[in-house]
C-alpha cells in the first residue's frame, strides 16, 4: 500500500535534515503504529507524504499502490487515496463544515471520474457518519474547527476519513486531547473503516489508544529514523520503560 | 482661494463640453446653476487633492470618457433574477420606458428625473441638490455638483409606506464610449421602507449621485452590483440623511472595473438612527487595471445612534484598493456607537491596498472602533483544503469567499443575500474554468 524507501528531508527556509533516511512499508488491511520522543520527525514524515509546503525531499522515495507520492500535488494525493488526520487540525473561520465536507468529498469522486453527490444523498450520508461519531449538527453548520474544543476538532478528523472512505489513513496523535469515552468512540470509526483494502499508519505517544486499535506492526522513530520495529508488545515496552532502554540499544 | 491654474483649465475644459439642461422648472434651474457655481468654487479633482491622494481622477475628470468594452456575460443569469421587483432599465445611462415596468406601485411614487424637474414637486425640490450641498461640507466633492449640475435622468422616489417589492436601477451598457450621469433622488416618509436596487456597469464612464432623505422611523435598504465589465470607469455618491430611530444599509458588490470611486455620505440626524455600510470587492488587473476606491464619510449628529462601515477586498495580478472611511462624532451626539473595519486580501505581490481610517470625535460618551487588515491567503488553512482532495484553484476561492462573507452578511434580506453569494460562486467557478 504504501512503501517508503531511504526518505530523507530537510527544512525549506535553513539547512536543517529532519528525516534522515525513513524505510517503512505499511500493507494493505494493516495497521502500523508509530511511537517516538518528541521531535523525532512523526509529523514531518506525515506532512512530506501529505505534500505540505516547506520541507525538501532530498533523497529516497514514496509510493501509495505503487504510485510517486512525491510527485504529486497535495490535492492529487488525496485522490488517490491519502489522508492525514492532522496532530493539529486546521480552523478556517467562514468555511461552512458542511461546504467543506462536501466540496472535499465532490471534488474527490470528480477527480476520480465520478458524478457529484446529491445535496440529498450528502446529507444522509453525513448525517449517518456524524451520528456514530456523536457530532452534532451545530458542529456541522459551524466554520471548519472554529471554536471547536480539542476533542471535537479530533472527532471532525475522523469524520473526514469516515466521509472520504481514504485508502491508506495517517493518524497523527489523534488520541490526544480526547477524553475516554471520545477514544472509544474514534477507536469505533477507525476500526469500523478497517478492512482488506486499508492501510493505517497511527502516530502515538500512548498505549491508551493501541488498547482500542490494536496493531499489527509498531515502530519506533527516532532522530529522523525507524530504529525499530516490532509487534504490539512493542509498545507495551514503552508505555512501561519509556525510550530510554530502546535507544540505548540500537544506538 | 484662487484655483491652480491647472485646475481652472480642467475645470473650464469639461464643463465646456457639458450641455446646459434646458425646459425645467425655475427652482430645479437655480438648483442647476447653484451646482455649476458650486463646481466652479471647488474645481474639479486632480490627484494632487488630499483626497484623492490615493485614487487618479484623471479620467473621471477628463472631457471625453475613456472607450470601454462591452462584457459578454454569454447566458449568464442576470443579478436578481428570481427577486419580485419594479424593474426600470437605462441603456447607456437614459430611462427605456420600453424595457422598464411601470412607474406605478402601492406605497410610494416613482418618477423620472426629467419630468419631476418640471414640475413643483415640493419634496423633490427640498432634497434635489440639496442633500450634495450639505455633503460639501467638511470635504469638498466636485464630481458630484457636477451631476447636479448636468445629469438630466434619473428616478425620484417617494415611499410613503412598506413597498413590497423593491425597486431596482438596471443600468445596462451598450455604447463603447458612452459617458452616462444619473442623478436619483429618494424620500422615505415617516415609518415607511424601501429597498432600491441597482445592477450593472451603465456606461463606459459613469457619474452617478443619489440622495436620500430617511424621515423618523423609515428603512432605506440599498443592494448594488457594478457589473462585469473591466474597462468601465465609476464615480458614485451616496449623501444619506438619516432621522430619529431610522435606519440607512447600502451595500456594494464590485468584480472587475478600471476605475471605481464609491463615496457615501452619510448624516445620522436623530437619535437612535442607524447606518450600516458594506462593501465587498474582487478584483483582478490580469487582462485590464482594477482600481477601487470606497470613501465613506459619516457624521453623528444625534444621540445613541449606531454606524457600522465593513468593508472588503479580494485583490490578485496588480489590482489596487483604497479605502478612505471617517466617523464624524459631534460633540451632543453622546452614546455613539460606531464601527469601521477596512480589509484586503491580497492574492499575489503585485497587488495592493491602501487604507485611511479616521475617527474624529467631540463628544465624551462614545464607542467607537476601526481596523484595517491587509493580508495574504492563509497557506496553512489551503494546504488543510488541499489535503482533503480540494484542488488549489477551488480552495483559494471557498477563502475568498469566507473573507467576503462578513461584508455580505451585512445585508439584511436573506434572499438578496443569497442572490449575491450565490453570483459570487458562480463568477468564481467560470473563472476556474476559463
Ligand atoms: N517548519 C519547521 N521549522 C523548524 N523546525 C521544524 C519545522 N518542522 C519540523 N521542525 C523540527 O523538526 C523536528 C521534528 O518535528 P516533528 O513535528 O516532525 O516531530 P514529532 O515527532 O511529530 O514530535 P511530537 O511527538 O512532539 O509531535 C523538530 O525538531 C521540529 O522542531
Ligand atoms: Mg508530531
Amino acid at each position: 500500500m504504501l512503501e517508503i524507501k531511504n526518505l530523507h528531508v530537510k527544512l525549506e527556509e535553513e539547512d536543517k535534515q529532519i528525516l534522515k533516511g525513513v524505510d517503512l512499508t505499511v500493507e494493505a488491511g494493516k495497521v502500523h503504529a508509530i511511537m517516538g520522543p518528541n521531535g523525532s520527525g512523526k509529523s514531518t514524515l506525515s506532512y512530506v507524504l501529505s505534500g505540505r509546503d516547506g520541507y525538501v525531499v532530498t533523497d529516497g522515495t514514496a509510493t501509495l499502490l505503487g504510485e510517486d507520492l512525491l510527485a504529486m500535488e497535495t490535492e492529487e494525493r488525496a485522490a488517490a487515496g491519502l489522508f492525514l488526520a492532522f496532530q493539529y487540525p486546521v480552523e478556517i473561520p467562514g468555511v461552512g463544515n458542511m461546504t467543506f465536507l462536501r466540496t472535499a468529498l465532490n471534488a474527490q469522486r470528480k477527480a476520480r471520474g465520478e458524478d457529484e453527490i446529491s445535496a440529498g444523498d450528502f446529507l444522509k450520508l453525513i448525517r449517518a457518519k456524524a451520528k456514530d461519531l456523536q457530532i452534532d449538527a451545530d458542529m456541522l453548520k459551524r466554520p471548519v474547527n472554529v471554536g471547536f474544543s480539542g476533542g471535537e476538532k479530533k472527532r471532525n478528523e475522523i469524520l473526514q476519513m469516515a466521509l472520504l472512505e481514504p485508502k491508506m489513513c495517517i493518524l497523527d496523535e489523534t488520541d490526544s486531547g480526547l477524553d475516554v469515552d471520545a477514544m472509544k468512540l474514534v477507536s469505533e470509526g477507525v476500526n469500523a473503516l478497517r478492512d482488506e483494502g486499508r492501510g493505517f499508519l497511527v502516530i502515538t505517544h500512548y498505549q491508551r489508544l493501541l488498547d482500542h486499535i490494536h496493531p499489527d506492526v509498531v515502530h519506533i522513530m527516532s532522530d529522523g529514523r525507524i530504529v525499530k520495529t516490532g509487534g504490539p508488545e512493542l509498545a507495551l515496552e514503552v508505555e512501561k520503560n519509556g525510550y530510554a532502554d530502546i535507544l540505548e540499544e540500537v544506538a | 482661494m484662487a484655483l491652480a491654474q491647472a485646475k481652472l483649465d480642467l475645470t473650464e475644459t469639461r464643463l465646456a463640453e457639458m450641455p446646459a439642461p434646458t425646459g425645467e422648472a425655475g427652482w430645479a434651474g437655480e438648483a442647476r446653476s447653484a451646482a455649476v457655481a458650486r463646481v466652479r468654487a471647488m474645481g474639479l479633482p486632480t490627484r494632487r487633492d488630499e483626497y484623492w491622494k490615493y485614487t487618479d481622477p484623471a479620467t473621471l475628470t477628463q472631457a471625453a470618457a475613456p472607450r470601454a468594452a462591452v462584457f459578454d456575460a454569454d447566458g449568464e443569469v442576470p443579478l436578481y433574477a428570481d427577486i419580485d421587483r419594479l424593474k426600470l432599465v437605462f441603456v447607456d445611462g437614459v430611462f427605456d420606458p420600453d424595457q422598464s415596468d411601470d412607474l406605478a406601485m402601492e406605497g410610494v411614487e416613482i418618477e423620472r428625473l426629467s419630468d419631476a424637474l418640471k414640475k413643483d414637486i415640493h419634496w423633490a425640490r427640498d432634497l434635489f441638490g440639496v442633500l450634495e450641498t450639505r455633503g460639501q461640507d467638511p470635504v469638498e466633492r466636485p464630481l458630484a455638483a457636477l451631476n447636479t449640475g448636468f445629469a438630466t435622468d434619473g428616478i425620484v422616489i417617494r415611499a410613503t409606506a412598506k413597498v413590497a417589492r423593491p425597486i431596482s436601477f438596471v443600468y445596462l451598457h451598450r455604447d463603447e464610449t458612452s459617458d452616462a450621469m444619473l442623478h436619483h433622488v429618494v424620500r422615505v416618509e415617516k415609518g415607511a421602507e424601501v429597498t432600491v436596487l441597482e445592477n450593472g456597469p451603465a456606461a463606459a464612464r459613469f457619474n452617478k449621485c443619489m440622495e436620500i432623505d430617511v424621515a423618523d422611523g423609515g428603512a432605506f435598504h440599498h443592494v448594488r452590483a457594478q457589473g462585469r465589465d473591466h474597462e468601465r470607469r465609476a464615480v458614485t455618491h451616496m449623501f444619506a440623511r438619516v432621522g430619529a430611530g431610522s435606519t440607512y444599509k447600502s451595500f456594494s458588490l464590485t468584480a472587475n472595473g478600471a476605475m471605481t470611486r464609491n463615496e457615501h455620505v452619510i448624516e445620522l440626524t436623530g437619535d437612535d438612527a442607524i447606518a450600516h455600510v458594506a462593501g465587498a470587492a474582487m478584483g483582478d488587473g490580469a487582462n485590464a487595471p482594477f482600481h477601487h476606491d470606497d470613501t465613506v464619510f459619516v457624521t453623528h449628529d444625534a444621540q445613541c445612534c449606531e454606524s457600522r462601515q465593513v468593508f472588503k477586498k479580494v485583490l490578485r495580478n496588480g489590482a489596487e484598493g483604497v479605502f478612505q472611511g471617517k466617523i464624524l462624532v459631534k460633540p451632543d451626539a453622546q452614546k455613539t456607537d460606531g464601527y469601521q473595519i477596512s480589509q484586503a486580501l491580497l492574492l499575489d505581490e503585485d497587488s495592493s491596498f491602501q487604507a485611511k481610517p479616521e475617527l474624529e470625535i467631540y463628544a465624551d460618551d462614545v464607542q467607537c472602533s476601526h481596523g484595517s487588515t491587509t493580508g495574504a491567503i492563509d497557506e496553512t488553512a489551503l494546504y488543510y483544503l488541499r489535503s482533503r482532495g480540494v484542488p488549489a484553484s477551488e480552495a483559494t476561492d471557498l477563502l475568498v469567499l469566507a473573507f467576503l462573507a462578513e461584508a455580505i452578511d451585512e445585508i439584511e434580506d436573506p434572499r438578496l443575500q443569497d442572490d449575491i453569494r450565490s453570483r459570487l460562486e458562480q463568477w468564481l467557478s467560470r473563472r476556474r474554468r476559463s
